[in-house]
């Protein structure tokens, strides 16, 4: 099933969500990757967390133009899922997953293509830049979603989780299988 | 040959190898597309294949990790260089850094510090071989750090199945690392070099031996999937690069590449 959804995301946004749907996503979106989540821990948000859209992503800017911006490695950040949902996210966007069980009746985790920058630059633009001092990669940017899609939902909050589905047949395989 | 050149050759080959993926590469990812069955898979596939496209028409990187910057520098034998080669090289990258641009990657491992200009300590990474004959040819492997930072060496026991160890990793680790992936290979050697094996088994891809094709239809049996979300495509291409090791020793790394197998070259006389 495909959605179109706005942010700050209700929690009726987040029901209607189930593994393996499609999103598009407009209205404002956060990044924050490695040094942004240290920093959101100690000093406190300087944006409004509730309903928002967290996206794992170090963007390549140029100027006032996002140049490229997909999707970074999810797993580094693992260690914050709880800390970023209590704060009343509703939605993380990376690649590769995070544990799923923090999602449960709480958030989604949207999957964006890794490597698509090209494709997700033309889908953002930029708003304002917090924690500048992080430098280019490592800022939380606050980005305008046109659209930006289509992106997978992997984990959802009903406790089903695709990556998950994925690592349980391959211990479930006694010989290799073709999908 | 003149200095300004080969930094003009830096230049040139990181815009290209940023923005434009070898045609191999691409043929790859469309026929992936082509034989994929499964439809999250497909529309992975779909995204790529269109990025891929957005970011060649219009010069523009098309991965925000522009990456580690990786050189593979062959000097011909016959060539009299009377400047600092790595220094034209390194200057290469700064002006690259603020003319493609590129994201500023390199910092301090222990500060992380940021140089702002993507060199630092042993950065950019020169890996050179001497050839034949009176030129340079440079070759700009920009490598992301979503699939270098799943590689690994494993030092096994020689009684161990080395295939094995591969499959497991691969299992283990691929969703992080942008699938569908291509894979080097360095089996024996010492712990550093099966690593650097692994490294030029990626700057001598696609493999097309027995050995390579096999186990490329065994990855890609584990129904991984692009980005790890399952389906038929895990892995393009497995390239093995053997050194001799000791009789007591089974050293196999393993070196992740993404889908976008971004690499570009230019000889210089």
């Amino acid at each position: 099933m495909e959605h179109k959804l706005k942010t700050p995301l209700s929690v009726q946004d987040i029901e209607t969500l189930h593994v393996g749907d499609v999103v598009f996503l407009n209205g404002t979106i956060f990044t924050a990757r490695d040094k942004a989540h240290a920093l959101l821990r100690s000093k406190g948000s300087p944006v409004e967390m509730k309903g928002a859209a967290l996206y794992h992503c170090g963007p390549l800017i140029g100027g006032q133009k996002v140049i490229s911006a997909g999707p970074t490695t999810s797993g580094r950040m693992d260690r914050y899922t709880d800390f970023i949902l209590d704060l009343g996210v509703g939605a993380i966007i990376g690649k590769g997953g995070l544990s799923g069980q923090p999602f449960r009746k709480k958030a989604v985790y949207l999957a964006y293509p890794g490597g698509c920058g090209a494709v997700a630059a033309k889908q953002l633009k930029i708003q304002e830049v917090h924690f500048k001092e992080l430098g280019m990669a490592e800022a939380l940017w606050e980005f305008e979603a046109l659209d930006l899609g289509p992106m997978v939902v992997a984990i959802d909050s009903h406790g089903c989780d695709l990556y998950e589905e994925v690592r349980r047949s391959l211990e479930n395989k006694s010989k290799p299988t073709r999908r | 040959m003149r200095r300004a050149d080969v930094v003009e050759a830096t230049v040139r080959v990181l815009r290209e190898a940023e923005t434009a993926l070898p045609p191999w590469v691409q043929r790859l990812i469309e026929q992936a597309f082509e034989l994929e069955t499964n439809m999250v898979a497909r529309s992975q596939l779909q995204l790529i294949l269109q990025n891929i496209h957005i970011a060649q028409s219009e010069s523009l990187s098309m991965c925000q990790d522009t990456g580690l910057l990786i050189f593979y520098v062959k000097i011909g034998r016959d060539l009299n260089i009377e400047f600092d080669l790595g220094e034209a090289i390194t200057e290469g990258v700064r002006r690259a850094t603020m003319e493609v641009p590129l994201r500023p990657n390199v910092v301090d491992p222990l500060s992380r510090k940021n140089s702002g200009d993507n060199t630092g300590v042993m950065l950019p990474d020169l890996i050179v071989d001497d050839v034949e004959g009176d030129s340079l040819c440079i070759t700009a492997f920009p490598k992301g750090a979503g699939s270098e930072n799943m590689s690994l060496v494993g030092m096994l026991n020689p009684a161990d199945d080395p295939y094995e160890f591969i499959l497991k990793s691969v299992a283990e680790r691929a969703a992080n690392a942008c699938p569908p992936l291509f894979l080097g290979i360095g089996i024996g050697g010492t712990f550093d070099l099966a690593a650097r094996l692994a490294k030029k088994a990626l700057f001598n891809l696609p493999g097309d031996s027995k050995l390579e094709l096999d186990l490329l239809g065994r990855i890609n049996s584990l129904g991984i999937g692009p980005m790890g979300l399952g389906g038929d495509t895990t892995a393009l291409g497995v390239r093995i690069e053997k050194a001799s090791c000791h009789t007591a020793s089974l050293p196999v790394a393993i070196n992740f590449q993404c889908w976008a197998h971004r690499c570009a070259s230019a000889v210089v006389r």
